[in-house]
């Protein structure tokens, strides 16, 4: 009974506390006094939901005891030195707060307000991650700094100055104007993103955490996608996620090794993440405002469409790369791109489709030119690319695989082995 | 309402000739002149060359007086405009509107403490 309680108290934090303090933030018109009434809430909750049961709206009641939390606090704080302002406030906030809906979409969710402010522009890219994770996640400033390979206090730091900042130039709380909504939503949605590829790729750390991260970007990418419908890259984001998700099972190989897209045991996909991926794509490219994001999830559900690695229709992906290079030109497109040209018409094509392509810095160059180069049998050349590829590679299970490769491409069986 | 100071930053050199610069003042000029009509507009001002600036500091009991600039580099604050709005939205609109028409970055600080 009692273990149920606090059962129900872990449940709802990670389902509504982004919802409570964007609750709270619109009431209180603070996001620190905001964060710390949630808390605060939600340790009562602890202490009272065992004892006097789970309330009938249980994210309604954080709200409301938050709520008063920081009512109470205000009063007892300003007796002595009353200001106008903080009688302002206090007014405000003693007035009744709305009924939160437990899933109404005709409601406008101060989520959405919340995600903008902690994506606004004005803050750097490593804040607007951070705040996101921290506000509308609940993820605890370790739990961030542990993702992203920080010390707590660089990351605790960097939660400070960033509501500072939302405080003092003031940041404004609220949903972009029409006009200003396709460019803000960019950022909302890069930050996601930025997310989902840190659980998913893991460029460093350690797993367990990155699955976390990856969940709770397609959490964000549903919440989104419930708040926006009207958006399709918001959609083609979600399904991006989703498709890219399914594979995780078939990503890494028994003895934690990295297994690259056409050796993966497909039958350890998850079909209904596929299916609800491909769905979705099929649902925002009806709407014929392709995006990145879209093009990026078309793609991926062309690879999911294949039973084997074979039978994938190279043409249909060369042709979507193509639309991915004109909608977003970036060389790691250009790299993605000379690989499915590689796939229609040859790895000699594939090769001089690299030619110009600049990517300093990064594994994806290399890695690919030494895939095409063991490929045209040019085994000297496709070792020292693995090599370099290896030693760009910030992922240990990615250099393990390059570095094998590397060593299949030098001994004389040639692609003999693992 | 919060005041926000918007900074025009200027590389140090020569200044652009006439034909170049005249245009530039017209419509920072012609910002200026909407921002008064939109009624956030508290003062502004252009700024001399930092070669012009001397700087004054605390020593001890005495205050020294040595040549300018204050930081040597390679911006250098030319001009500010002050404005009242509503939030960072609101400035950083006027900032866009402001780093257009002077062709220039233009730094966006929201004020304290206005003693006004």
């Amino acid at each position: 009974m009692a273990a149920g309680a606090t059962a129900d108290v872990e449940r709802v934090f990670r389902e509504q506390y982004g919802r409570a303090v964007a609750v709270l933030v619109r009431v209180l018109g603070d996001v620190d006094t905001a964060e710390e009434a949630v808390q605060e809430a939600f340790l009562t909750a602890v202490r009272r939901w065992p004892v006097d049961g789970v309330p009938p709206s249980p994210v309604g009641w954080i709200v409301t005891t938050a709520r008063n939390r920081a009512v109470d606090r205000w009063r007892r704080e300003s007796t002595r030195d009353a200001r106008h302002a903080e009688a302002a406030r206090l007014h405000a906030a003693l007035q009744p707060v709305d009924p939160v809906p437990e899933d109404d979409p005709a409601v406008p969710d101060d989520r959405l307000r919340l995600i903008f402010t902690c994506c606004h522009p004005a803050l750097a890219l490593p804040a607007q991650v951070a705040l996101t994770l921290r506000l509308l996640g609940g993820l605890t400033t370790a739990e961030i700094a542990h993702a992203f390979l920080v010390p707590e206090a660089t990351m605790a730091q960097r939660l400070v100055r960033a509501k500072a900042k939302i405080r003092d130039a003031r940041i404004p709380y609220r949903v972009p104007a029409e006009a200003d909504l396709p460019e803000r939503l960019r950022a909302v949605l890069a930050v996601v993103y930025l997310v989902f590829t840190e659980g998913h790729t893991a460029s460093s750390g350690d797993r367990p955490v990155r699955d976390d991260l990856a969940h709770e970007a397609i959490r964000l990418g549903r919440l989104l996608a419930g708040l926006v419908p009207a958006e399709p890259e918001v959609t083609g984001l979600l399904a991006l996620m989703l498709l890219t998700e399914a594979r995780r099972p078939a990503r890494v190989g028994p003895d934690g090794d990295l297994v690259p897209l056409a050796e993966q045991d497909r039958s350890r996909w998850d079909r209904a993440l596929v299916a609800e991926g491909q769905e979705l794509v099929r649902r925002c490219l009806r709407r014929g405002r392709p995006g990145p994001y879209q093009v990026q999830a078309a793609i991926s559900a062309v690879h999911a469409d294949a039973a084997t690695a074979a039978g994938t229709d190279w043409q249909q992906i060369l042709v979507l790369y193509d639309q991915l290079l004109a909608l977003a030109p970036s060389p790691v497109v250009a790299v993605n791109r000379a690989v499915a040209v590689a796939e229609v018409l040859g790895p000699a094509a594939g090769l001089a489709a690299l030619d110009g392509v600049d990517l300093p810095r990064h594994s994806l160059l290399p890695a690919v030119r030494a895939d095409l180069l063991r490929r045209l049998g040019r085994a000297t050349e496709a070792a020292a690319a693995y090599e370099a590829a290896a030693a760009l590679s910030g992922n240990a299970t990615e250099r393990a695989f390059l570095l094998r490769r590397q060593a299949e491409a030098l001994s004389p069986s040639g692609a003999a082995g693992a | 309402m919060p005041q926000y100071l918007l900074n025009l930053i200027q590389p140090v050199g020569e200044v652009p000739p006439p034909e170049q610069l005249d245009p530039i003042v017209r419509d920072v000029t012609a910002v200026s002149e909407e921002m008064r009509a939109a009624g956030v507009w508290v003062f502004a001002a252009g700024l001399h060359q930092p070669e012009a600036s001397t700087v004054v500091r605390p020593r001890g009991d005495d205050v020294l007086v040595t040549d300018g600039p204050y930081a040597e580099g390679k911006e250098f604050v030319g001009g500010f405009t002050l404005i009242r709005v509503d939030d960072l939205d609101a400035a950083l609109d006027w900032g866009r509107r402001l780093a257009r028409a002077s062709t220039l970055p233009v730094e966006v600080r929201p004020v304290a403490d206005a003693a006004l």
